[in-house]
Protein backbone atom coordinates (compact mmCIF):
# COMPACT_ATOMS: atom_id res chain seq x y z
CA UNK A 1 0.00 0.00 0.00
CA UNK A 2 1.43 3.33 -1.07
CA UNK A 3 -0.04 6.73 -0.33
CA UNK A 4 0.14 9.17 -3.25
CA UNK A 5 -0.24 12.82 -2.32
CA UNK A 6 -2.58 14.61 -4.74
CA UNK A 7 -3.99 17.85 -3.24
CA UNK A 8 -5.98 18.93 -6.29
CA UNK A 9 -9.18 20.96 -6.19
CA UNK A 10 -12.10 18.85 -7.39
CA UNK A 11 -13.30 21.82 -9.44
CA UNK A 12 -9.94 22.13 -11.23
CA UNK A 13 -11.20 21.22 -14.73
CA UNK A 14 -14.12 23.64 -14.35
CA UNK A 15 -11.81 26.35 -13.04
CA UNK A 16 -9.50 26.02 -16.05
CA UNK A 17 -12.40 26.51 -18.45
CA UNK A 18 -13.63 29.40 -16.29
CA UNK A 19 -10.22 31.08 -16.72
CA UNK A 20 -10.52 30.69 -20.50
CA UNK A 21 -14.03 32.15 -20.39
CA UNK A 22 -12.79 35.09 -18.37
CA UNK A 23 -9.89 35.66 -20.76
CA UNK A 24 -12.40 35.76 -23.62
CA UNK A 25 -14.52 38.30 -21.73
CA UNK A 26 -11.47 40.36 -20.83
CA UNK A 27 -10.43 40.35 -24.48
CA UNK A 28 -13.71 41.95 -25.52
CA UNK A 29 -13.84 44.27 -22.50
CA UNK A 30 -17.02 42.66 -21.20
CA UNK A 31 -17.69 42.68 -17.45
CA UNK A 32 -19.63 39.54 -16.43
CA UNK A 33 -21.85 39.28 -13.37
CA UNK A 34 -23.20 36.01 -11.97
CA UNK A 35 -26.68 36.56 -10.50
CA UNK A 36 -27.71 33.89 -7.99
CA UNK A 37 -30.86 33.46 -5.91
CA UNK A 38 -33.51 30.96 -4.94
CA UNK A 39 -36.37 30.37 -7.43
CA UNK A 40 -38.82 33.27 -7.35
CA UNK A 41 -36.52 35.81 -5.69
CA UNK A 42 -36.79 38.07 -8.74
CA UNK A 43 -33.62 37.39 -10.72
CA UNK A 44 -35.24 37.92 -14.10
CA UNK A 45 -37.23 40.95 -12.94
CA UNK A 46 -34.13 42.59 -11.50
CA UNK A 47 -32.15 41.76 -14.63
CA UNK A 48 -34.81 43.39 -16.82
CA UNK A 49 -35.10 46.51 -14.65
CA UNK A 50 -31.30 46.77 -14.66
CA UNK A 51 -31.24 46.60 -18.45
CA UNK A 52 -33.91 49.30 -18.72
CA UNK A 53 -32.01 51.64 -16.38
CA UNK A 54 -28.53 51.06 -17.79
CA UNK A 55 -29.15 50.56 -21.51
CA UNK A 56 -28.31 54.19 -22.35
CA UNK A 57 -24.99 53.93 -20.52
CA UNK A 58 -23.91 50.36 -21.31
CA UNK A 59 -24.27 47.75 -24.00
CA UNK A 60 -25.73 44.75 -22.18
CA UNK A 61 -26.21 41.07 -22.96
CA UNK A 62 -27.66 38.24 -20.91
CA UNK A 63 -27.37 34.51 -20.37
CA UNK A 64 -30.36 32.76 -18.81
CA UNK A 65 -29.72 29.53 -16.90
CA UNK A 66 -32.64 27.25 -16.14
CA UNK A 67 -33.17 23.53 -15.76
CA UNK A 68 -35.71 23.67 -18.60
CA UNK A 69 -37.66 26.01 -20.91
CA UNK A 70 -37.01 29.19 -22.88
CA UNK A 71 -39.41 31.28 -20.77
CA UNK A 72 -36.82 33.60 -19.21
CA UNK A 73 -34.87 34.20 -22.42
CA UNK A 74 -38.13 35.09 -24.19
CA UNK A 75 -38.97 37.58 -21.41
CA UNK A 76 -35.53 39.18 -21.49
CA UNK A 77 -35.54 39.28 -25.31
CA UNK A 78 -38.47 41.72 -25.13
CA UNK A 79 -35.96 44.34 -23.91
CA UNK A 80 -34.14 43.97 -27.22
CA UNK A 81 -30.77 42.92 -25.81
CA UNK A 82 -28.92 39.79 -27.04
CA UNK A 83 -29.79 36.85 -24.83
CA UNK A 84 -28.89 33.16 -24.82
CA UNK A 85 -30.77 30.50 -22.89
CA UNK A 86 -28.88 27.60 -21.31
CA UNK A 87 -30.95 24.60 -20.25
CA UNK A 88 -29.05 22.45 -17.78
CA UNK A 89 -31.39 19.47 -18.30
CA UNK A 90 -32.13 19.16 -14.60
CA UNK A 91 -28.67 20.27 -13.49
CA UNK A 92 -28.73 22.43 -10.37
CA UNK A 93 -26.27 25.11 -11.49
CA UNK A 94 -24.41 26.57 -14.42
CA UNK A 95 -20.77 25.58 -14.81
CA UNK A 96 -17.94 26.97 -16.89
CA UNK A 97 -18.30 24.35 -19.59
CA UNK A 98 -21.98 25.24 -20.14
CA UNK A 99 -21.11 28.91 -20.36
CA UNK A 100 -18.46 28.46 -23.04
CA UNK A 101 -20.75 27.78 -26.05
CA UNK A 102 -23.18 30.44 -24.84
CA UNK A 103 -20.38 33.01 -24.91
CA UNK A 104 -19.66 32.04 -28.52
CA UNK A 105 -23.25 32.85 -29.45
CA UNK A 106 -23.11 36.38 -28.06
CA UNK A 107 -21.59 39.40 -29.82
CA UNK A 108 -19.11 39.93 -26.95
CA UNK A 109 -17.16 42.63 -28.83
CA UNK A 110 -20.30 44.74 -28.70
CA UNK A 111 -21.03 44.17 -25.00
CA UNK A 112 -19.84 46.11 -21.94
CA UNK A 113 -21.85 44.11 -19.42
CA UNK A 114 -22.98 40.49 -19.41
CA UNK A 115 -25.62 39.51 -16.86
CA UNK A 116 -25.62 35.77 -16.20
CA UNK A 117 -28.74 34.50 -14.48
CA UNK A 118 -27.84 31.26 -12.73
CA UNK A 119 -30.25 28.39 -11.98
CA UNK A 120 -32.56 29.22 -9.05
CA UNK A 121 -30.73 27.65 -6.13
CA UNK A 122 -28.97 28.99 -3.03
CA UNK A 123 -26.72 25.96 -2.52
CA UNK A 124 -25.06 24.57 -5.63
CA UNK A 125 -24.01 27.69 -7.61
CA UNK A 126 -22.11 29.13 -4.63
CA UNK A 127 -18.42 29.68 -5.21
CA UNK A 128 -18.26 27.94 -8.61
CA UNK A 129 -16.24 29.86 -11.19
CA UNK A 130 -17.85 30.42 -14.58
CA UNK A 131 -15.57 33.18 -15.83
CA UNK A 132 -17.51 35.96 -14.13
CA UNK A 133 -15.94 39.08 -12.63
CA UNK A 134 -18.49 39.56 -9.86
CA UNK A 135 -20.95 37.43 -7.90
CA UNK A 136 -24.28 38.72 -6.64
CA UNK A 137 -26.93 37.01 -4.53
CA UNK A 138 -30.51 38.26 -4.46
CA UNK A 139 -32.49 37.67 -1.28
CA UNK A 140 -36.16 38.61 -1.40
CA UNK A 141 -38.31 39.80 1.48
CA UNK A 142 -40.89 36.94 1.32
CA UNK A 143 -38.09 34.39 1.83
CA UNK A 144 -37.40 35.72 5.31
CA UNK A 145 -34.36 37.29 6.92
CA UNK A 146 -32.84 34.00 8.13
CA UNK A 147 -31.57 32.72 4.77
CA UNK A 148 -27.90 33.62 5.44
CA UNK A 149 -27.90 31.25 8.42
CA UNK A 150 -29.19 28.42 6.27
CA UNK A 151 -27.06 29.08 3.19
CA UNK A 152 -23.86 30.67 4.49
CA UNK A 153 -21.82 29.25 1.58
CA UNK A 154 -23.37 31.66 -0.89
CA UNK A 155 -23.49 34.74 1.34
CA UNK A 156 -19.78 34.58 2.22
CA UNK A 157 -18.79 34.23 -1.45
CA UNK A 158 -20.42 37.25 -3.15
CA UNK A 159 -19.47 40.82 -3.97
CA UNK A 160 -22.98 42.20 -3.52
CA UNK A 161 -26.23 41.24 -1.84
CA UNK A 162 -29.51 42.61 -3.18
CA UNK A 163 -32.58 42.57 -0.93
CA UNK A 164 -35.43 42.50 -3.45
CA UNK A 165 -39.19 43.15 -3.06
CA UNK A 166 -38.75 45.75 -0.30
CA UNK A 167 -42.18 47.13 -1.25
CA UNK A 168 -43.50 44.11 0.71
CA UNK A 169 -41.73 45.07 3.95
CA UNK A 170 -44.90 46.59 5.52
CA UNK A 171 -46.75 43.30 5.08
CA UNK A 172 -44.15 40.70 6.00
CA UNK A 173 -41.78 40.02 8.85
CA UNK A 174 -38.30 40.77 7.58
CA UNK A 175 -35.87 42.50 9.90
CA UNK A 176 -33.63 44.46 7.51
CA UNK A 177 -31.35 45.60 10.33
CA UNK A 178 -30.80 42.05 11.62
CA UNK A 179 -30.23 40.82 8.05
CA UNK A 180 -27.70 43.56 7.40
CA UNK A 181 -25.89 42.89 10.66
CA UNK A 182 -25.70 39.16 9.92
CA UNK A 183 -24.46 39.38 6.32
CA UNK A 184 -22.21 42.30 7.29
CA UNK A 185 -20.56 39.96 9.81
CA UNK A 186 -20.32 37.08 7.37
CA UNK A 187 -19.03 39.16 4.49
CA UNK A 188 -18.12 42.76 5.38
CA UNK A 189 -16.82 43.56 1.88
CA UNK A 190 -20.17 42.82 0.22
CA UNK A 191 -22.23 45.78 -0.94
CA UNK A 192 -25.85 45.59 0.20
CA UNK A 193 -28.70 47.07 -1.84
CA UNK A 194 -32.39 47.29 -0.94
CA UNK A 195 -34.53 47.36 -4.08
CA UNK A 196 -38.02 46.91 -5.45
CA UNK A 197 -38.62 46.10 -9.10
CA UNK A 198 -42.25 47.20 -8.60
CA UNK A 199 -41.65 50.72 -7.23
CA UNK A 200 -38.07 51.12 -8.59
CA UNK A 201 -36.83 52.07 -5.13
CA UNK A 202 -33.07 51.45 -4.87
CA UNK A 203 -32.73 50.35 -8.50
CA UNK A 204 -30.70 53.39 -9.50
CA UNK A 205 -28.23 52.83 -6.66
CA UNK A 206 -27.80 49.16 -7.58
CA UNK A 207 -27.45 49.95 -11.28
CA UNK A 208 -24.94 52.69 -10.48
CA UNK A 209 -22.80 50.21 -8.57
CA UNK A 210 -22.92 47.77 -11.50
CA UNK A 211 -21.92 50.52 -13.92
CA UNK A 212 -19.04 51.53 -11.65
CA UNK A 213 -17.86 47.91 -11.64
CA UNK A 214 -17.76 48.07 -15.44
CA UNK A 215 -15.75 51.27 -15.20
CA UNK A 216 -18.62 53.28 -16.71
CA UNK A 217 -20.08 55.20 -13.78
CA UNK A 218 -20.62 58.45 -15.67
CA UNK B 1 -27.58 17.37 -7.48
CA UNK B 2 -24.18 18.26 -8.95
CA UNK B 3 -22.61 15.20 -7.30
CA UNK B 4 -22.40 13.18 -10.54
CA UNK B 5 -20.21 15.80 -12.21
CA UNK B 6 -18.11 16.04 -9.07
CA UNK B 7 -17.72 12.27 -8.89
CA UNK B 8 -16.56 12.07 -12.50
CA UNK B 9 -13.96 14.70 -11.72
CA UNK B 10 -12.76 12.85 -8.60
CA UNK B 11 -12.41 9.68 -10.68
CA UNK B 12 -10.52 11.50 -13.43
CA UNK B 13 -8.05 13.10 -11.00
CA UNK B 14 -7.53 9.86 -9.04
CA UNK B 15 -6.90 7.75 -12.17
CA UNK B 16 -4.52 10.35 -13.59
CA UNK B 17 -2.40 10.34 -10.42
CA UNK B 18 -2.49 6.54 -10.10
CA UNK B 19 -1.25 6.12 -13.67
CA UNK B 20 1.47 8.67 -13.10
CA UNK B 21 2.59 6.67 -10.03
CA UNK B 22 2.51 3.42 -12.05
CA UNK B 23 -0.08 1.93 -9.68
CA UNK B 24 -2.19 -1.13 -10.50
CA UNK B 25 -5.13 -0.36 -8.32
CA UNK B 26 -6.54 2.45 -6.19
CA UNK B 27 -7.86 1.15 -2.87
CA UNK B 28 -8.74 4.42 -1.13
CA UNK B 29 -9.43 8.01 -2.09
CA UNK B 30 -9.14 10.69 0.59
CA UNK B 31 -11.20 13.83 0.12
CA UNK B 32 -11.31 16.99 2.19
CA UNK B 33 -14.58 18.94 2.12
CA UNK B 34 -15.14 22.33 3.71
CA UNK B 35 -18.57 22.65 5.32
CA UNK B 36 -19.28 25.69 3.14
CA UNK B 37 -19.04 23.42 0.07
CA UNK B 38 -22.28 21.78 -0.92
CA UNK B 39 -21.51 18.10 -1.33
CA UNK B 40 -23.42 15.05 -0.12
CA UNK B 41 -20.96 12.27 0.79
CA UNK B 42 -23.33 9.35 0.27
CA UNK B 43 -24.30 10.52 -3.20
CA UNK B 44 -20.69 10.78 -4.28
CA UNK B 45 -19.91 7.22 -3.14
CA UNK B 46 -23.12 6.03 -4.83
CA UNK B 47 -22.18 7.58 -8.18
CA UNK B 48 -18.58 6.46 -7.77
CA UNK B 49 -19.64 2.83 -7.57
CA UNK B 50 -21.38 3.27 -10.93
CA UNK B 51 -18.65 5.27 -12.64
CA UNK B 52 -15.50 3.45 -11.52
CA UNK B 53 -15.89 -0.14 -12.85
CA UNK B 54 -13.40 -0.86 -15.61
CA UNK B 55 -10.92 1.70 -14.26
CA UNK B 56 -7.99 1.29 -11.84
CA UNK B 57 -10.23 2.88 -9.22
CA UNK B 58 -12.86 0.13 -9.33
CA UNK B 59 -13.88 -0.82 -5.81
CA UNK B 60 -12.00 2.05 -4.19
CA UNK B 61 -13.40 3.42 -0.98
CA UNK B 62 -13.96 7.14 -0.60
CA UNK B 63 -13.12 8.82 2.69
CA UNK B 64 -14.48 12.24 3.48
CA UNK B 65 -12.80 14.50 5.95
CA UNK B 66 -15.21 17.29 6.80
CA UNK B 67 -13.65 20.59 7.77
CA UNK B 68 -15.92 22.73 9.94
CA UNK B 69 -16.46 26.43 9.34
CA UNK B 70 -14.08 28.35 11.58
CA UNK B 71 -14.20 32.12 11.88
CA UNK B 72 -11.73 34.65 13.22
CA UNK B 73 -13.41 37.57 14.97
CA UNK B 74 -12.47 40.87 13.33
CA UNK B 75 -12.81 42.69 16.64
CA UNK B 76 -10.83 40.56 19.10
CA UNK B 77 -9.17 37.90 16.92
CA UNK B 78 -10.78 35.00 18.76
CA UNK B 79 -11.34 31.90 16.57
CA UNK B 80 -14.64 30.06 16.88
CA UNK B 81 -17.02 27.74 15.06
CA UNK B 82 -20.45 29.25 14.31
CA UNK B 83 -23.31 27.07 15.46
CA UNK B 84 -26.66 27.26 13.63
CA UNK B 85 -28.01 30.77 14.09
CA UNK B 86 -25.21 31.71 16.47
CA UNK B 87 -22.63 33.54 14.36
CA UNK B 88 -21.50 35.84 17.16
CA UNK B 89 -18.02 35.73 18.65
CA UNK B 90 -18.43 34.05 22.05
CA UNK B 91 -15.82 36.38 23.54
CA UNK B 92 -16.90 39.86 22.41
CA UNK B 93 -20.32 39.23 20.75
CA UNK B 94 -19.28 40.76 17.40
CA UNK B 95 -21.26 39.25 14.49
CA UNK B 96 -19.43 36.97 12.06
CA UNK B 97 -15.74 36.98 11.20
CA UNK B 98 -13.26 36.04 8.51
CA UNK B 99 -13.53 32.47 7.27
CA UNK B 100 -10.38 30.63 8.40
CA UNK B 101 -11.41 27.10 7.38
CA UNK B 102 -14.47 25.55 5.78
CA UNK B 103 -14.09 26.56 2.15
CA UNK B 104 -12.81 24.34 -0.64
CA UNK B 105 -13.15 20.76 -1.70
CA UNK B 106 -10.08 18.84 -2.77
CA UNK B 107 -8.69 15.39 -3.35
CA UNK B 108 -5.99 15.07 -0.69
CA UNK B 109 -4.43 11.68 -1.55
CA UNK B 110 -5.00 8.24 -2.95
CA UNK B 111 -3.82 4.90 -1.64
CA UNK B 112 -2.61 2.49 -4.30
CA UNK B 113 -1.13 -0.95 -4.75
Amino acid sequence: MVKVKVVEQVTKANDQIASQNQALLDGSGTFAVNLMASPGAGKTSLLMRTVEVLRDRLRIGAIEGDTASQVDADRVATTGIPVVQINTGGGCRLDANMLRPALQELPLEELDLLLIENVGNLVCPAGLALGQHADVVIASVPEGDDKPYKYPGIFVAVDAIVINKIDLLPYLEFDVRAFRELVGGMNPEAQIFEVSCETDEGIEEWAGWLASQCGRDS
Amino acid sequence: MHELAITEEILRIAVEHAERAGAERITDINLVIGELSSVVDDSVQFYFDFASPGTVAEGAELHFQRVPVRLRCRQCGHEFEPDGTDWRCPTCQTMGGDVVTGRGFYLESIEVT
